[in-house]
Formats: structure tokens, sequence, C-alpha cells
């Protein structure tokens, strides 16, 4: 195959930027929907509550109030959500219902649903639906609640390890509850046709063919007779776009009352009813011979999911099983995270998940064991990333869901080199630790890899048009990613002709036959590689039709920009091959990994614990650069996020399992003064060996070592208060608790006393 | 998050205004800029049945230089107050401490007395006007009345303002050149409320010595304050480094407020002292 | 206040009939079918609404559609022309700053008002500005660097027409 790289790897512009950028964009609510009905859902205002009675009688006299959907309406046969990945039989017990009927779980369960002439309307109607609740006690720690699952990563013999070893050191660290909190908050519109008995949904996202085939059960249909399409989407990073409760009622809705459902979520039940990410806790420990090689890492974790298992509630705990060791060469490994059910919104997926929670607890237990053998941060991890011929190395075995996966290939040294040499890691040293101008500096540094092209597949179908127009169909979904552009940049590549001839459909059902859409970073990968295979396949049946126009062999047929020629014989326009398509399937089950190091400078103001991030560099290599410019984008705006987490963000519950986090003001997002100083590079030194383009998944390596550099980064500033920076979120309140505790444990000098 | 119904006028006169909260009942807000009414409403905390709107009233607008005070109308907005330059020299601390109001676009809609109405201990507003020894005028059914800032601000979200008040104006009485001020904020971002904040300023007689020192406080007490202990320290005294620290613990001793989700009670007393001494050496820097 | 001075919509005289309840934000959405202003938060925190009113940059959602009576009202439909992309919006995908575009219109329009009337604002005081937009997917800089470039090229195009 070849593709003429005109456009692959360079700075292309965006086309999505031309709509976007004049408010052309149309979204889930900027659908207009006539003779529709506008849906909102009233949420369980406790934690954990048994349902006495739902009286809706109120409600319905209001004006404008059509309906009020409750689980009376599905007759005993609640629908409970499966789960889309890894899913065990253990996991059944806690499928999320689509509404509650019994029993509520968490503050903003979905209790009842209503159907009004406008959304105010609706809104107007909520507090007139009497629900009475008996109150249940409320599970509002991981700590001793019910298990759903564990999941176990392990290699060698650990704990033999631990009991050899010269140095063994553990330590506690705590991962925060945070929220992906994309711009956008959900919404759909659904629209049945009773005559044809086809039901439409807009406002998919992420993974509308496995949603179009679980709504399709749950309101036994065939599939053939759902569709789900794809609007513009405005982000997701993992959370939206999966199975939640209403994309059940709100089609359930349309077909039993007869009417096009539209509904928005707000802020204020976004924060409560779409899914949290993260919340791990867990105890770690490391063996080292005393020159710093890693012999072991041990980690138990407890994974708050919340009350329920959703559709990928398991991949974080299962990533961070599987992921703890990193690229480094660690013989023994023993992670064991354990997910526990309590009285809060479901858990899912949030950029790197899983890998950011155990990148931190690696990262930090290498900053404290170079530390205490008297090694520099440097030195420790040099003489533990594996080298380019140890590639590929498996990661650890998985259970109880195997999943063999191994790091393909790439030189770890290459990029943590770079990484140094750009944010001046040797010069720099001098200030580690210092007093300079009243704030405290420090530097670390850390490496990642970052598992993407998850598979099994991906489709694309390259349809010709008479105006002269490709149109590319795939099944990846367009998440903000620039994912139109670089569908385009390839299948302009494949054919060498200018991007202006291509027009990107995606992420609706309608668009191929079974696609699965963007996450795990694999849009690039399993979507781009089918679009390659789909237009050489396009190209055969080309070269054959214009073969048989011709008179010829398809093989005398050669295809010059848009014209198919002819030995000898008049050159033939593709216009004039209008409607000829092709599909195909990329099928991949093996992972990429991209990887690289991160850096950070910080200053710390000992008085406020206030910490300023003065520099932050990333250099990675994803194999094979699409488009650069945005490339960039998802390295940069994953590391603001990844910052986000680490000084800012946190959902916060009381001991009776209420949500403390009610708005934007209590959610804490980083602004643009935050974080003014990022730089990153990529590099595409070792293509992935899995796919036609060479490409890595790149969209989350930019998270995933955020949070344990900037806790060493930390660290090495305040080193001289010998403070361990564990918990997160790293508040200015924390790290200065943080020293306060340093200064009562010890004879620790106040820093008035230290000049620089 | 749509907000609950409401019947809405926009009276020309501030008598109109009065008029139409009298005869409400208890059930009608005021709303100006609406930056802090509306996302009340839309949460639906409140439910008034009428907004009286008196962002059209012209007598509730303006910046006045009189010869012992400054009158600020109640409906001024807070890019109103950064934008006028003869305020620079009129009172470099009001600018100053406006300007970590929120967020650009607030500041184009926010008013000098939805702030002071609201009464979020946090806020610049009632923080300055503590500091600075404001008088606030009230309209109401029976005319005007001048109050001191600390009878007008009872405590965290609570005025004296009745149902049927509007405030018509804030007076500050007439800054002096050889102030030296500052004021300094700590929050989680830029534009968040202060988790604490200092409006600091005062004079220095002929042998360096300090005098009518104001050291007010924000965020720490259940109402913006000046800090008497930590005056009482600095006042006829000449600056030192030790002073200043003493005069920051007995500001960090006055801190009253519980923990709470953004901050412990500890840990604003640690940010107020280290205000105070920040703000301390910030005024001094300025010379004067 | 002018009685007769119509309110205007981009230019364009509307009517505001709506219930007082309405924001500004719905009326331009849902009444007036310009969708580009959206929605993202309804409690004034994250800016995505941010329209200008009578040149001011204002959150679209803290206003009701009532309180624009008589006044000029351009929201990022307003900005753009169907054959080029002005300076601003060009230097945005020069830049790659939008991802999702959901935040954009509203940076779009603090970022106009800024420029227009603070022609020589520094990337500190852009900073500053935008601190009122909350962006999930760019993280910042790339919108930080269109902005700058765009208050560059502004000063040197103006430096070129000066006598």
């Amino acid at each position: 195959m070849i593709l003429s790289n005109r456009l692959i790897g360079s700075h292309t512009q965006r086309i999505e930027d031309l709509r976007l950028l004049r408010g052309r964009g149309c979204y889930i609510d900027d659908l207009k929907l006539p003779g529709c009905l506008y849906a909102v859902v009233l949420r369980s205002s406790f934690a954990h509550a048994r349902i006495v009675s739902i009286d809706a009688s109120e409600a319905l006299a209001r004006p404008g109030v059509r309906a009020v959907v409750t689980a009376a309406n599905l007759k005993g046969q609640i629908p409970r959500i499966p789960l889309r990945m890894h899913a065990h039989e253990s996991l059944t017990p806690f499928q999320q219902p689509v509404i509650a009927s019994d029993r509520v779980r968490f503050v903003g369960e979905p209790v009842a649903m209503v159907l009004a002439d406008s959304q105010a309307l609706a809104e107007d109607a909520l507090d007139a639906i009497a629900v009475e609740m008996e109150e249940l006690p409320v599970e509002a720690s991981a700590e001793q609640a019910p298990i759903a699952i564990a999941y176990a990563g392990t290699r060698g013999a650990a704990e033999q390890a631990f009991a050899k070893a010269d140095y063994v050191r553990s330590a506690s660290f705590s991962v925060q509850r945070q929220a992906a909190l994309p711009m956008e908050t959900r919404g759909l519109a659904a629209v049945w046709d009773a005559e044809k008995e086809n039901l439409t949904v807009y406002g998919a996202a992420k993974v509308a063919f496995a949603n179009r085939d679980i709504l399709a059960k749950m309101l036994d249909l065939p599939k053939t007779s759902v569709e789900l399409r794809e609007l513009d989407v405005g982000g997701g990073f993992g959370s939206r776009g999966e199975f939640l409760p209403e994309d059940f009622l709100v089609p359930f809705a349309a077909r039993l009352f007869g009417r096009p459902i539209k509904w928005t979520e707000d802020r204020r039940e976004h924060l409560m009813a779409a899914t949290h990410a993260r919340d791990l806790h867990c105890e770690a420990r490391i063996a080292c011979h005393a020159d710093g090689t890693v012999l072991a890492l041990a980690a138990t974790a407890d994974v708050d999911v919340g009350a329920y298992m959703r559709t990928n509630g398991s991949v974080s705990a299962r990533n961070f099983a599987q992921a703890l060791a990193g690229p480094y060469r660690i013989a023994h490994v023993n992670s064991l995270a354990t997910i526990r059910i309590t009285n809060k919104t479901p858990t899912g997926t949030y950029r790197g998940p899983g890998r950011y929670e155990a990148d931190f607890v690696r990262e930090r237990l290498f900053d404290i064991a170079a530390r205490d053998l008297g090694l520099d941060q440097s030195t420790f991890r040099t003489r533990n990333l594996l080298r380019p011929d140890e590639l590929p190395y498996a990661l650890p075995d998985l259970a109880p869901i195997p999943q063999v996966t191994e790091l393909d290939n790439g030189d770890y040294f290459e990029t943590f080199e770079r990484c140094k040499a750009d944010i001046g890691w040797d010069e720099k040293q001098l200030l580690q630790g210092r007093l300079h101008e009243g704030r405290y500096h420090g530097l670390a540094l850390g490496c990642f890899i970052e598992g993407g092209g998850v598979g099994p597949s991906e489709d694309a179908r390259l349809v010709l048009h008479a105006d002269g127009s490709i149109a590319v169909h795939v099944g990846s979904s367009a998440i903000g990613q620039g994912l139109e552009t670089v569908m385009a940049q390839i299948a302009a590549d494949a054919f060498d002709l200018p991007i202006e001839r291509f027009r990107v459909f995606h992420g609706s059902t309608t668009d191929v036959a079974n696609g699965q859409g963007s996450y795990g970073s694999r849009a690039t990968v399993m979507g781009g590689s089918a679009v390659v295979m789909a237009a050489e396949r396009l190209k055969e049946l080309i070269r054959t039709e214009a073969a048989s126009r011709a008179g010829c062999a398809p093989t005398d047929i050669v295809l010059i920009r848009d014209s198919a020629v002819p030995p000898g014989g008049t050159p033939l326009l593709f216009a004039e091959f209008a409607e000829l398509s092709a599909e195909a399937t990329f099928f991949n089950s093996r992972n990429t990994y991209s990887y690289g190091a991160q850096a950070a400078h910080v200053a710390v103001d000992p008085r406020t614990g206030q910490v300023d991030v003065l520099d932050y560099v990333s250099v990675e290599d994803v194999g094979r650069i699409i488009n650069a410019l945005t490339l960039h984008g998802q390295t940069i705006g994953a590391i603001v996020q990844g910052l986000g987490g680490v000084f800012l963000e946190q959902v916060s519950y009381d001991d009776a399992g209420q949500l403390q986090v009610g708005s934007l003001a209590d959610y804490l997002l980083p602004t643009a003064t935050d974080f003014p100083v990022i730089r990153s590079t990529a590099l595409e030194s070792y293509p992935a060996p899995n796919n036609p383009l060479g490409a890595k998944g790149a969209g989350e390596g930019g998270i995933i070592p955020v949070a344990g550099v900037i806790s060493n980064a930390v660290a090495a500033a305040l080193a001289s208060f010998a403070v361990e920076p564990n918990v997160l979120p790293l508040s200015p309140q924390r790290v200065w608790e943080l020293i306060q505790e340093s200064r009562h444990a010890g004879a620790v000098p106040s820093p008035k006393n230290q000049r620089e | 998050m749509k907000l609950p119904p409401f019947r809405y006028e926009r009276p020309a006169s501030l008598d109109e205004a009065l008029s139409l909260l009298a005869g409400s009942a208890g059930d009608a807000k005021v709303i100006a800029g609406g930056q802090t009414l509306l996302p009340i409403m839309a949460f639906r905390l409140a439910a008034p049945s009428l907004l009286v709107d008196i962002g059209g009233i012209a007598e509730l607008r303006g910046i006045r230089i009189m010869p012992d005070r400054l009158e600020i109308g109640a409906t001024t907005r807070w890019c109103d107050i950064l934008g006028d330059a003869r305020l620079a020299a009129e009172h470099p601390l009001l600018q100053a401490g406006i300007g970590h109001v929120a967020h650009y676009q607030i500041r184009n809609r926010g008013t000098v007395g939805g702030s002071l109405a609201h009464a979020d201990p946090a806020a610049e507003m009632p923080g300055i006007a503590a500091a600075c020894d404001a008088s606030i005028v009230i309209a109401g059914p029976d005319g005007k009345r001048t109050v001191p800032f600390d009878e007008f601000f009872l405590g965290a979200l609570t005025t004296i303002l009745s149902e049927q008040e509007i405030i018509a104006e804030i007076h500050l009485p007439r800054w002096t050149p050889q102030r030296r001020w500052a004021f300094l904020e700590f929050a989680r971002r830029s534009g968040d409320f202060a988790l604490a904040a200092v409006a600091l300023h005062y004079l220095k007689d002929d042998s360096g010595r300090l005098a009518d020192v104001h050291v007010g406080v924000m965020g720490v007490c259940d109402r913006p304050c000046r800090i008497d202990a930590a005056e009482a320290i600095l006042n006829g005294n000449e600056p030192s480094a030790e002073l200043v620290a003493a005069a920051a613990a007995a500001a960090a001793a006055a801190v009253d407020v519980d923990d709470d989700l953004h901050a412990s009670q500890a840990y604003r007393k640690a940010l107020i002292a280290v205000l105070v001494e920040r703000a301390f050496e910030a005024a001094e820097a300025r010379g004067g | 206040m002018n009685e007769t001075r119509p309110t205007c919509v981009n230019g364009v005289a509307v009517a505001i009939d709506v219930e007082p309840r309405t924001t500004l934000a719905d009326f331009l959405r849902h009444r007036l079918g310009l969708t580009g202003t959206h929605v993202g938060c309804e409690h004034g925190v994250c800016g995505a609404c941010t329209v200008l009113v009578d040149g001011a940059a204002v959150r679209s959602c803290l206003m009701l559609a009532v309180q624009v009576q008589s006044c000029d009202v351009v929201t990022v439909e307003g900005l753009s022309s169907d054959e080029a992309l002005s300076p601003l919006q060009a230097s945005f995908r020069r830049n790659h700053a939008l991802q999702c575009g959901f935040c954009t219109p509203g940076i779009l329009t603090t970022a106009h008002a800024l420029m227009r009337d603070e022609p020589d604002a520094s990337e500190e005081r852009v900073r500053e500005v935008l601190s009122g937009n909350i962006c999930r997917c760019t993280g910042y800089v790339p919108i930080v660097h269109a902005v700058v470039e765009a208050l560059r090229d502004a000063r040197a195009a103006r430096g070129k027409e000066a006598p």
C-alpha cells in the first residue's frame, strides 16, 4: 500500500474548524426536533433508600406536562445495562437498572422522567412528584465495602523477591475521585417511526454500534431497526458516550408515547449522573537491590466504583493491575485492584484510566527509593528502563480475565534523554530543594507507556460521488480530536488527491456495517488503517471497472490522481464511476504502545502551599505522526487535564453519601492562567508493527505520567522537610499541611532561617 | 437548569422600584447585574415571583467625587470602576481590589450594590467597604438612610436590608495620596472567591511611625472586618519584621471561620498571617 | 435609554417575545436559531455562552432576554462571514486553538472584545481575560498563542496602514 505522505505527518489545518469557528457546528442540543416533547429526569437525593411510593399525579396536572415515566411503565421488566468491556459473571448483580424501581443506590440515580412541552415546564414539575423514600444505611467509603471483582496482575514471585531484597519500602497512596467533565453535557433526541417500526436516536458518541446493540435488545427490536447518529460532540475523554439510563429512557419514551423526545442534561445533573472516575487508594511496596535495580513492585488497591458497574467500570482497576510496572524491567509484580461497591455515582473510564493512578504510585515509589538509596532520580530510572533489544516485553499476566499484551517496540532511552535535555535537567539540578525568593524549587521526571490501538476491528467505507468527491465513512467516533481531518489526510494520501476532495462521515450506525468507535486511543490506528484498506479496495474496484470499459486487464490500468488511465486510451475520471464503493475491516488484536517521558520544574511557596509549575516538558514517540497539529493538541490538552487532577479537581462526598460538588464553582477545572508553560515534542522513531500506518494510539499518553512527575517534583522541592506527597489532590492546603506535619515531627529549620 | 417563572419589571425611577417592592408582599427581588441572583435562581434556591430590574434607573448610576467622600451609585459596574481613570489617584485600593473580582465577562455586568446586598464575607467589595470605613445609603419606603458598613453587614449573606429596601449608593472617605496601601488575595484560581484576602492602608508620620492603620480582612470571619488587635500593635510604632509578624499573628488569632469544603480554620489562619505580612511589604514598597 | 431604538442581533432587528425567565442564551439559541452560542453550565462559570452586548463580553446565561431590549447583540455568527475566516478565526485554525469546538464561540467573542478594546494587550493580559472561559480539550496554550498572534498581526496591519 502506497501512501504519498504529502499530508500524513504535516500540520494540516482541520476541516472541522471551518464550521466550528463559525458557530455552525451541530451539537445535540442544537438539533431542532419539530413536535417533540422535552424530557427532564428526577433524580434521587438520597444515597441509599427504598422507594416506598411515587405519586406523579400533581406533576401531571402542571401546565404543559404530558407524561411521567417511572419503573411502573416497564411492567416489572426493568432492563439492566450490560458491561461493554470485560464482562464477567460476578459483575452481573451490579449492573445498573435503567431506572430505579425498588431502591436508589446513589445521589443522582434516575427515579422518574417528566415529559413536557418545554424543558422549563418539565423542570417546574419536578418538585410536584411526590417520592416517598425510606433511608437505608449508606456505604460511604470503599474501605470495607462489598467487593464486585478483583483484578490481579502478576509476574514472577513477588513475595519471595520482597523477602530477599536489600531494600524494601512501602507507602500508601490515594488518587481522588475525578470527573472527565467535557464542556458539552450529554443529550439525546429520539424519533420513533411507528409505521416502519424504526427508531432513530441522535446524540450518540464514542461507541454508537455497541449502544445500538444494547438498545435494540432492551427494546426487543432488530438491530436493523435502530439507528444511532453521531453529530458534533463536545468532548468525551473516555466518559461520554457509554450507555447510561437515559440512553434507554429517552428512546423508550419516544416509542411509548409516539412523540419525538429531546433530552438535554444540565451541568448540575451531569456532575451527579455522568460517570465519575479514578478514586483509587492503595498500599504499595517496592523491593530493590542496593544499587537501585528494582526487583519487585506490589500494590493492593481499592477502587471505589460507586453503586453500580457501568459499561466500562472494570477498566481502571484492570489497567492498574496490568500496567503498574510501566516501561521498566521489573521481574516480579503483584498488583491487586479490588473494585468495591459504595453508594456513590458509578465510575468508569477517564483518559488513561488506571494508568494515571499506576504511574503515580510507581514513580513515587521510585523517587522514595532513590532518595533512600542515595541515587539521583535520573540514574534510578535508566538503571531500570527496558532497552530496545528487550522488546517485545510482556506485561504481567492478568486475572480473572486474561489478556496477553506486550510492549511492542521502542527506545525508551531516546525519549528520556531528549526530555531531560529539553527541560535542562542537568543545569537545573543546582535548584533542587533550594529556597529562592521565598519558594522551594524542585524537578522530577518520569517515563510512561500508553496502551492504544485497542482491537478487535474497525470498519471504513469509501464511496465515489458524481461531483468527484469521495465520501469516507468510518466507524470511529469524533469527540473533538480532529477525526475528520486525520481520516481525510489518510484517504487523500492513499489516492494522492487534495484533501478538499474528501468528506468524512463518522460514528453513526448508518456509516458502516460493524463499527466500534473511539476509545482506548484507537481511532487513528484502527479507523485510519481501515481507511487505508478500504482505499486500496476501492482503487482495485476502479481499476477493474475501468479495465472492463477499456477492454484490458485491471493490472494495465494506472491510477493518476483522479483518473484511471488505460494503456493508450482516454483517461476516465473517477466521477464517472460514481457510487462505486468499497468497504474494509481492519482487524487487530495487538495493542500499540506509544511511550515517552515527562519532566516538571515546580516552585513551592511553603507559607501557602501554592505550587507553581514553572516548566512542563513532554517527549513521546507515537510511531507515526499523522497530523502534527492535532497530535500536539492532544498532548497539551491531556497534560493540563492531568495537572487539574493533581492540583484542583476533586469529587467529594460526605459520610451520608451526599455529593458535595454541585457546580463548576466546586469542581475546579484548570483555566488559562493556571498552567501557562507546557512544551511537548513528538518523535516517530519506532513505527508500530501491527498496522499499515505504523501509528500508535496517542490521545492519552499526555495525562498518564503527570501525577507521578508533579508529586515527585513537589517532594524534591520540599526535600528538606522530607514530605511525601502521596495523596491527591495536592491542594495548597494539603501541601501546607505536609510541611506542618513535617515540622512537628522533627527538627526542621523554619524557612526564615534559610537564606539563598 | 431553567429559571423558575417570574414577572419582570424595569422601572425608570427609584420611587417606582420601591413601590413595586412594597406592593409585592416580600416575594420580589431586585436584580441589577444578575451575576449572583441568576445562578441562585438557576439552582432554584430562590424563586421570587417578581424581579425588579433597577439597571435602568439613572440616579443609581455614576461615580461622584465630592469634597469629603466618593459616592458610588449602586448600579455601578466593576468595569466602570476599573475604567474610571480618576480612581487611580482617587482610590487606588478600590481599583486594585476590584481587579480581583471574578472574570472579565462578570465584570461587565456585576455591580457594587449587588455584591454588597449579597454579603459574601469573602468578596472584595464588602472587604474594601470594611477596610475603608464605608457607609451605605439605603433607599426605602420612608426615604433614604445612611448606615455605617459595620452596621449594614450582619453576617454571612445577611445584611440589614429589608425586602422593601434597595441600596442606593456607597460612600467611601476621600483617599489621601500619602497613604500606603496593598490589596492581596489568595484564591485557588484567578477569579475564584478568596480563601483569604487583606486590604491594608496606613499613613506614616514624620518620624516614620505608623498611623491610622487599617487592616481589613476577607474570607476568614463571618463578615469582612478590620482587625483591631493588629491595628493596635502597628499604630504609633516604626515598622519592623517583628512588629508586622505580631500584627499578622493577631490577624490569625481573629479568624473564626470553621473548617469547610474549601479550607480548614488552621489553614486560613496561616494564610491570613502570610497575607498581612506580604501586604505590608507591598505597601512599604509603594513608597509615598 | 432610547425606547425607540430597536433590539438588534448581529445587525438584524428582532422582537423579544419570550417569557421573562428566558435567558439571553436560550433566546438566541432556540428563538432565533443562532445555535453557535453554547450553554455549558447555566450558572455563569464556564463562559461558553459569552456574547457581546453593546460591545461588552457578557455571559448570556446570566442575562435575561428582556434585559437586552434596545441593545446591540453580537454572537459568534456575527463575527463570521461565508467568504473567509476572520483574522482571529484564521489564527485559531492555524494554531489548532480548538478541538471539540464547544467552548470556542465564547472564546472568540471574548477575544474579539479584548482585541478591539486593548489592541496592545500583553500575553499575560490575554491569559487573565481568557481565565473566564473554560476549555477542557486544548489546555489553553494554543488558544493563547492564537490570540497573541492575532493581536500581533493586527498591530502590524495597522502599522502598514499608518500614513
